[in-house]
């Protein structure tokens, strides 16, 4: 992988100068570092900035996607969709926000599960998509979730989960919060049959999501620099009216602080979860 | 304005100082007759509550909610049961005074009583962090179901919490985690868990206590996912479009029952449950008499079985 990088950040300094030229949908800024990365070579690099190794966000089927074997995946529970059961309205309907949000993502919802292999063992993995009204869980991503895991609990097969999330989703209010409890549920269901759930923490991990499904692994890993809490560091500050710790709520601080095994980069996360999941299904390394 | 009543219960504290001022008077004056003007606005007082009170909206629905002299659990604990022991501390790091805990009997019945508690003076409030629990608070509830679990005795809980501490501190000691792991450790009990929401049910800060076999929950008691402020602060932009985001949540005992969410409304007296709080806990104490003896006609399959089932029964239609 290194050599890979070494060969694509010279070009990338290279193609600083030209950059007028190049249409701008083909390069984004690194929001941490600001280098320009050429799209195309960013994404071959698993939104990984080549240059400060910043962590970008991925969207959930990109995420199973590279994380997944190519063969024998199958999507689950696509067809829950969501219901506007309170007809809830702020300053925009939350039927628009939905359908703006479908457009906009090409979901229907908060969370993508499939079944499929890590390197030809057979698991459970589901992802948030964050571009999804933030990734909150409403009463599709819990159904989801569940449904996820019961193919798990059936198959007896690990189940993963990326969760990338602000919280509940306040436009199904109580509904959506009974979601923590559900997904917990089935949680409890694979512990006592020890089916092994990893949690992986990707930027960011908040509230509701947070509170429930996202700190129950067997194994709660975060990806580098990933932000995690339970409440967000603006709504600390007003509590405590103090300035907050540098790094705070970083996956390094909870690591720091006992809150998660380990931190796994991107490229290395097939790898690592193949083989810690094979110590934990008892088989022989791939 | 008087400070003993809400905003739009001002035309009853008018009301009352009118009694008050009369009954003054009355002492001085024995010819007039004023018992019978007494009793005349007396009943005319009553009117008027029952009129303001039959039409609360959601948002005024919170402000009884939070009222500075609704009744808090150890107010409930002291009228609905006997040979309260009060149990400190999560073994771990502290004895979080925003949860209280500990056995008592209702009707003679061991129980394992566990509720969130705020305070009534500016020392306790701070001492009980506003009814805030942090980590060591959720684990002292945890601690204490799994005993209960092991001597077989029912659980009741009582929630009434703004939400879990948004502090430093909490963060670092794991609020998240000690939230899940109530979450996930309630949903499998082994013994009864009856919940009722007193005052505020504030979010996974409630919830953490509330994974239970039967909800019941005060007629002017709140249950949200976020605050009113703080959904409205989000979602329009303003914190003072808290009413509007009360009425959108359905935040209130009737909404929620409607919704399928509630299991019991436990009718409050007259003004709210600190008008007469030995009435209402009268009345709180029979409904959790009834949902006892209901709970305890279940095996302890069934029970696990039945809980199971209606956590994931939540928010998903019938035909999907």
């Amino acid at each position: 992988m290194s050599n890979w990088l070494e060969k694509i950040v010279p070009s990338l300094v290279r193609s600083e100068t030209k950059r007028s030229n190049i249409p701008e949908g083909l390069w984004k800024k690194c929001p941490k570092c600001d280098a320009p990365l050429y799209r195309p070579e960013l994404e071959k690099n698993l939104s990984v900035c080549p240059k400060c190794d910043h962590h970008m966000r991925l969207g959930a089927r990109k995420r199973l996607e590279v994380f997944l074997d190519e063969q024998n995946r199958t999507e689950i529970a696509a067809e829950v969709e969501p219901v506007d059961r309170l007809k809830f309205k702020d300053s925009k309907k939350y039927k628009d926000r939905l359908t703006a949000a479908q457009k906009n993502t090409e979901e229907k919802d908060a969370l993508v599960a499939m079944r499929g292999e890590l390197n030809g063992q057979p698991v459970v993995a589901v992802a948030f998509e964050f571009q999804f009204m933030g990734g909150s869980m409403g009463a599709v991503v819990g159904e989801r979730f569940v449904r996820a895991a019961n193919i798990s609990l059936a198959e007896g097969i690990p189940l993963i989960c990326f969760a990338a999330s602000g919280g509940a989703r306040m436009q199904e209010a109580l509904f959506s919060l009974m979601q923590m409890a559900k997904t917990s549920a089935v949680l409890e269901r694979l512990k006592s049959k020890s089916i092994p759930y990893i949690s992986v923490l990707t930027d960011p991990v908040y509230g509701g999501v947070s509170a429930s499904l996202a700190m129950l692994g067997d194994l709660n890993i975060g990806e580098p620099k990933a932000l995690v809490g339970f409440a967000g560091p603006r709504v600390i500050e007003q509590t405590v009216r103090e300035k907050l710790p540098e790094g705070f709520q970083r996956s390094e601080f909870l690591l720091e602080h006992g809150q998660v095994d380990m931190i796994i980069h991107r490229h290395e996360m097939r790898e690592r979860l193949d083989s810690i999941l094979r110590k934990l299904t008892r088989q022989p390394d791939a | 304005m008087n400070p003993n009543y809400l905003d739009f219960e001002q035309p009853i504290a008018e009301l009352q100082a009118k009694i008050d001022e009369l009954r003054l008077v009355g002492d001085d004056h024995d010819g007039l007759n004023i018992s019978e003007e007494l009793e005349k606005l007396e009943e005319k007082s009553r009117t008027l509550t029952e009129s303001i009170f039959s039409d609360l909206s959601a948002w005024q629905i919170s402000q009884l909610a939070r009222h500075p002299q609704r009744p808090y659990t150890l107010d409930y604990v002291e009228h609905i049961f006997d040979d309260f022991d009060e149990l400190h501390g999560d073994r771990h790091f502290s004895d979080d005074q925003a949860i209280v805990g500990g056995i008592a009997r209702i009707d003679g019945q061991p129980v394992m009583v566990i509720g969130h508690q705020k305070g009534r003076e500016v020392k306790e409030k701070v001492a009980r962090n506003f009814g805030m629990p942090r980590p060591e608070g959720y684990r002292k509830a945890l601690r204490l179901m799994e005993m209960a679990e092991r001597f077989s005795m029912p659980v009741m809980t009582f929630i009434d919490t703004p939400g879990a501490y948004p502090g430093i501190d909490a963060e670092e000691r794991g609020q998240s985690e000690a939230i899940a792991f109530n979450l996930l450790k309630l949903s499998s009990l082994k013994t009864p868990v009856i919940a009722t929401v007193i005052g505020e049910g504030g979010s996974g800060g409630a919830l953490a206590i509330g994974v239970c076999d039967e909800l019941l929950m005060l007629q002017y008691g709140t249950y949200s996912v976020i605050s009113p402020e703080g959904c409205a602060s989000i979602l329009w932009k303003s914190a003072e479009r808290a009413s509007d985001a009360a009425k959108a949540m359905g935040i209130t005992a009737d909404r929620l029952s409607e919704l399928g969410l509630v299991d019991q409304v436990v009718s409050e007296p007259l003004g709210g449950a600190h008008r007469d709080q030995a009435l209402m806990a009268a009345n709180l104490k029979k409904h959790l008499l009834e949902t006892l003896e209901k709970l305890n006609g279940f095996s302890e399959e069934e029970l696990l079985e039945r809980r199971y089932e209606r956590l994931m029964a939540y928010g998903i239609n019938s035909e999907q």
